[in-house]
Order: structure tokens, then sequence, then C-alpha cells
């Protein structure tokens, strides 16, 4: 044999081993959403493999990420938000009273949502920094706070309907788009918070410092970090991006006291999915909000096979464990 | 024994000599704080009639059961979110299998006590051998039992029969039979985690698992004996609600957030979420705060929605009151 076909062999292998160190790269979302979308695909084509009908897939799927983008941030630093879920009904619930069916209302409500998601979040923030207290147990209190705090406002029923310029957010579409035939505002929404969460999470400073404190809180802090600061602005973030995702889910959800409740079980399930470790450290945005759309997936998929809602819950679960139980091995073998 | 310098006050000598938990003075603001309240604004039965004081024990049963298992679950650095739908799946299936009869309730018993061990044992081996991080292996075994819950009932199932309510409602002499089961339940426990090997093996694992693991302890099967622990006292839970209410529901789990309330109680009595630290007698200090607060709130005729933003607010302080001394940083 020649040296130059043993070169030749030499690089191809190389090129493979390249490929295949590449393939392994590949978060595992990936490959799970492919599998169970295109199964969705197989066994209702008008649903799954028309752009009509994936776009109506990515209506609900779409506030899940934006609450799941939120978590992440906050997970990312060791911490947990179990208060959204309660911020998603507040948001509802609040709405259905403030704009007293009134449309002029819809923007000043907004902007009062948003402010109370920046509160929501300093509180929650300032306490677990400087009280020191667990953020699982803060945002456990807050959580019971916000979700008394709603139902008190609105005296327990929900009052009125959610006029439809505030609806249309989690419920319209954009219609006659070339190619996509119409786009939901959520999915532009979800698009827009995915880029602004992308630049502050992986090309500023601030989110570095964010992997920092969650990866080692002692040495960040000894290079210089202002982790105090770091902490109370996640924990701002993550309020904010679930009163977004609220306000998307009272668009296409409607008025219901129970409408939150478990979403940050969710939103943190979802997280998981996409990579996230809990105990912070690790976190990409793409991988989460592909997260969030496995999980909603997941459950399109369990209502197409026709499974009744509670086998749904039954099933969803044990894809959970097998889903995290399959990145948690494949990850330890790696290293 | 570490020694005090004499200009250190007696009480604090003392204090330091028996090991108090910080939240036993927690309680005991919450009570006199409740009790003046309750003076001024409502009838003031909390300081002057005794059978409150009973009362607010006995509110605190089922939980205080419960959070005994969380707390060696959350001792050994894991967490147990599943132990509200054990209660549901405990309260249901027992009055199914009793059926009212009196000759079922030994099968009914150990049948929901073999559920509670097989529940344990896949969230232990789920989280030991498919190394699953513990919130997510509890929440879906805990959206698996939902599930299968309320695909099969839907409603009050069966009854308990007569006889059986001695264990919700019974007294002997003037005591309870609920508190005494209470009390038994943490004397267990306290004496699990404080006086045998597999106590002090689960400190171990919950501060340095990776430590305890070199020392030659197994450190998986430690993780496993805590979740089965804490799942059977979710099914204790589970009998005695079935007691108090005749008749199980699907509902009793979730609606009494048995499984962030008891996560709450037990780090309010200063077990540390990340392992490795905690008490039976704190967590039980942890539910006497609910208790009394229960009360308190009842005797005040507090609005159902601000009593959720009081209790909320009061789990947030009771947590503060000690971490805000402590110099190492919460996430």
């Amino acid at each position: 044999m020649t040296a130059s076909t043993i070169s030749a062999q030499g690089s191809s292998t190389k090129f493979l081993r390249k490929l295949w160190s590449w393939i392994r790269r590949i978060p595992p979302v990936y490959p799970m959403f492919l599998l169970i979308f295109i199964t969705l695909g197989f066994l209702n084509p008008k649903g799954y493999q028309t752009m009509n009908g994936i776009m109506t897939y990515f209506r609900p799927a779409s506030p899940l990420a934006v609450l799941a983008i939120g978590q992440m941030f906050v997970l990312a630093i060791g911490g947990f938000d179990l208060s959204i879920g309660a911020i998603v009904t507040f948001c509802v619930l609040a709405s259905s009273k403030f704009l007293a069916n009134d449309p002029a209302n819809a923007l000043p409500n907004i902007l009062l949502l948003i402010g109370m998601g920046v509160l929501i979040g300093l509180i929650n923030g300032l306490v677990v920094s400087f009280l020191k207290v667990p953020s699982f147990i803060t945002t456990l209190g807050m959580m019971m706070v916000v979700r008394g705090a709603a139902l008190y406002y609105v005296g327990g029923a929900p009052k009125g309907y959610l006029t439809d310029n505030f609806r249309m957010f989690g419920r319209n579409y954009i219609q006659d788009v070339p190619f996509f035939t119409r786009i939901p505002y959520s999915l532009i929404i979800l698009i827009i918070l995915t880029i602004i969460a992308y630049i502050i999470f992986h090309r500023t400073n601030y989110g570095r410092q964010i992997l920092a404190v969650g990866d080692n809180m002692l040495a960040a802090g000894l290079s210089g970090v202002k982790k105090k600061l770091v902490r109370v602005m996640t924990f701002i973030i993550c309020s904010v991006f679930a009163v977004l995702g609220g306000i998307m889910v009272a668009g296409y959800g409607g008025v219901n006291v129970t409408i939150g409740e478990g979403m940050e079980m969710q939103a943190i399930a979802a997280c998981v999915i996409g990579g996230v470790l809990l105990g912070g450290g690790k976190g990409n945005v793409i991988n989460v909000v592909f997260g969030a759309f496995t999980l909603q997936a997941i459950v399109n998929l369990l209502n197409q096979l026709g499974l009744p809602k509670p086998y749904t819950d039954a099933v969803q679960g044990l894809i959970i464990i097998g889903v995290v139980a399959y990145s948690a091995l494949s990850t330890m073998k790696k290293r | 024994m570490t020694t005090h310098p004499a200009s250190d006050s007696w009480f604090k000598r003392t204090t330091q000599r028996v090991n108090i938990p910080p939240v036993f003075y927690f309680l005991i603001v919450v009570f006199i704080f409740s009790g003046v309240l309750d003076q001024l604004f409502a009838d003031g039965q909390i300081f002057t009639n005794p059978l409150i004081m009973l009362n607010i024990i006995v509110r605190s049963v089922a939980l205080g059961i419960v959070a005994v298992g969380q707390t060696m679950v959350l001792i050994g650095a894991s967490i147990d979110l599943s132990v509200a739908y054990t209660i549901s799946i405990t309260a249901v299936m027992s009055s199914y299998l009793m059926q009212g009869r009196n000759e079922n309730v030994p099968t009914a018993i150990l049948g929901v006590f073999g559920i509670g061990i097989a529940i344990g044992l896949a969230n232990g081996l789920i989280i030991t051998k498919l190394r699953v991080n513990p919130f997510i292996a509890t929440l879906g075994t805990s959206l698996i039992i939902k599930g299968i819950i309320n695909a099969t009932f839907s409603n009050y199932t069966g009854s308990v029969p007569q006889t059986f309510e001695f264990f919700g409602y019974g007294m002997i002499g003037p005591i309870p039979v609920s508190i005494i089961i209470l009390l038994l339940v943490v004397t267990i426990g306290w004496f699990i985690l404080a006086r045998t090997k597999f106590g002090a093996h689960l400190y171990g694992v919950g501060g340095n698992s990776e430590v305890a693991r070199l020392s030659g302890v197994r450190t998986d099967r430690v993780v496993i004996a805590a979740h089965i622990f804490c799942s059977l006292t979710a099914v204790l839970s589970g009998i005695f609600l079935v007691s108090l209410m005749r008749s199980g529901a699907p509902w009793v789990g979730p609606n009494g957030f048995y499984d962030l309330n008891s996560i709450a109680v037990a780090v309010i009595g200063g077990t540390a979420l990340s392992g490795g630290k905690g008490s039976v007698w704190g967590t039980l200090a942890g539910v006497l705060i609910f208790g009394v607060l229960s009360t308190a709130f009842n005797q005040l005729g507090v609005n159902p929605y601000l009593k959720l933003v009081f209790q909320g607010l009061i789990i947030v302080l009771a947590v503060a009151s000690y971490t805000i001394r402590s110099k190492k940083e919460a996430a």
C-alpha cells in the first residue's frame, strides 16, 4: 500500500470521527423533538404536516416556552422559581377585573402587569440575596402570596371577560402570510423574546456572570462578580417573562381560577428536557425553547392517541423521567 | 462539647447546651402574637381554653406525619414531591378496599403500605440508578400516580368501618389518639436519625455523597431507604385522613398541598434543602407553627384568600429569622 492511500484513508476516518463527535454533541432534545413531531405527523397528517396545523400547535407551545426561558435564568443560578404559575393566574384574574370590559384599558393593564412582574421578581431576589432564604422557600411563599392576592382582589371568582385586544397576543393569527399561511402572534412574541434572552444570556457579561454564580458562587464572588445584583436581576427577568407568558396564556386560555396551576412545574420540566441542570451552571436558551416545544408535542401526541386526560398525566410523567434519565446517563458516559 | 466563656449569659449557655432549634422561639412568638390578637379581636380562646391547644396539635397531625418523612429525604439531599398523591392513593385505596367492613381492615392496611413501599422504592431507584434529579423524578412519579388515581376514581369511593374512625377521632384518656400517633412517628424519626447507623449514614450522604461513598457507605441504598420511609409516612397520613373523612377522595392530597407544605415546614424547622442538616424536632415546631396559624386565622375569621397571603409571608419570615444570620449565600 502506498503512503498516499493511507493518508487518504486517515483523513476520511478523521472526517467521520469529526462528524460523529459533532453528532454526539447535538443536545438530545432535538432528535427527541423531531421524533415526537414526525410521529405526530404520521398520526395526523393534516394537523402536523401542513403549515396551518403546525402554526396551531405553536400557539399554546409559545407561552410555555416563554415561561421556560424565564425559569431557565433562575435555574442557571442554582435557584428555583415556583411563583410563576401563580403569576400566570394573577395576570388572568387581575386583568379580568382591571380591564372592566373596556378595550381602552388593555395597554395600561399590560404595563401594570409588567410592573407587578418587576416588583415580584425584585422582592424574590432581595429576599434570596439579603435574607438568605433559599429560593425554593422564597418563591413558594411568593406563590401563596400572589395567588392569595389575586383571588382576594377579584373576590374568589373572575370578574368579567378579557377584551379582544388584550387576548389578541395569545389567541390571534396574522393571516395570509406567504408560505406560513398564518402565524400566531404568540410565536412572533416568542421569537423576539428568544432573541432578547439569547443575547442577554449568551452574548453579554451579565449572562456569563449568571453561569459563574450558578457554577460556583464563592469563586464568582471572589473574582468580582456582584452576585447579589446578578441574582436579583435574574429573578426580575423570570417574573417579567412569567407575566408576558401569562398574558399569552390569558389570550388562548380564557378566564379561569386555576389556569396557572402547575405551570411552574411544566416550565421546570421543559428546562430540564432542554438540558438545564438543576443546581445551576448550565443553560441554553434555544435548547430550552425546544424543550418546551417537546413537552407540548408530548401532550399533543398523547391527546392524538386518544388517551383520556388522566392517562395523559401518567404517560407525561413517565416520559419526563425517561427523557431526563436518558440525558443524565448519556452525559455520564461522556465524562 | 465547646466551653462557653463566662461572659455569656445564663440563658445563652443553657440554650446552647440543650441545643434548642431556633424555630422554637419563632413558634413561641407566633403563638403569643396570635394569642394577643385573639384576645383583642376575638373571644380569646387561644390563651384561656386548654382544649384549643389540643386542637392545634390535632390540626397538625396529617401534615406532621408526612413532614417527618420529608425531613428524612431532605437530610439525604433528596426531595419528595410525590407525597401529596401518595396520600391520595392511600386514602382512596384503603376506603375502597375496606368497603366499610371490619374484616377487610388488615388486607387494606397491608395493601396501602405495599403501595407505599412500591412508590418509595420506585422514587429511590429512579434517583439513584437512573441518575434523575430527585425534583424531576418525584415530580414524574407524582404525575404517574395522579394519572392512575384520576383514571380509576373520580369521587368518594368506599368507606371505612366505624371502628377504624378510632384512629382519627378516638381518645385514650384525655389525649386524642392522633396526637399519640404523631408523637410516635416523630420519636421513631428522631430515633432513626440520631441513634442508628442508617441515620448517621443519611447525614453523611446528604452532606457529601462522594465522601460518604469513599468511606464505605452504600449511598444508593441509604437514599432508597429514606424514600421508602418517606412514602410510608405519606401512607400513614393518608390512612389518618381517610379515618377522619370516613371515605377516601382523590383530591385529599393535592388540596392539602402536602407536597410543598411538608417541605416548607421541614425547612422552617431548620432542615437544609441542600441536605446533611436537620432534625425532626425542628420539623415538629414548623408543623405546630402552621397549626397555630390555622387556628388563629379561624378564630379571627380571616378571609380565606388573605389567609393564603399571610401563610406565604410567614413561611418566608420563619425561614428568614435564622438564615439572615448565616454567612453562607442561599441559591
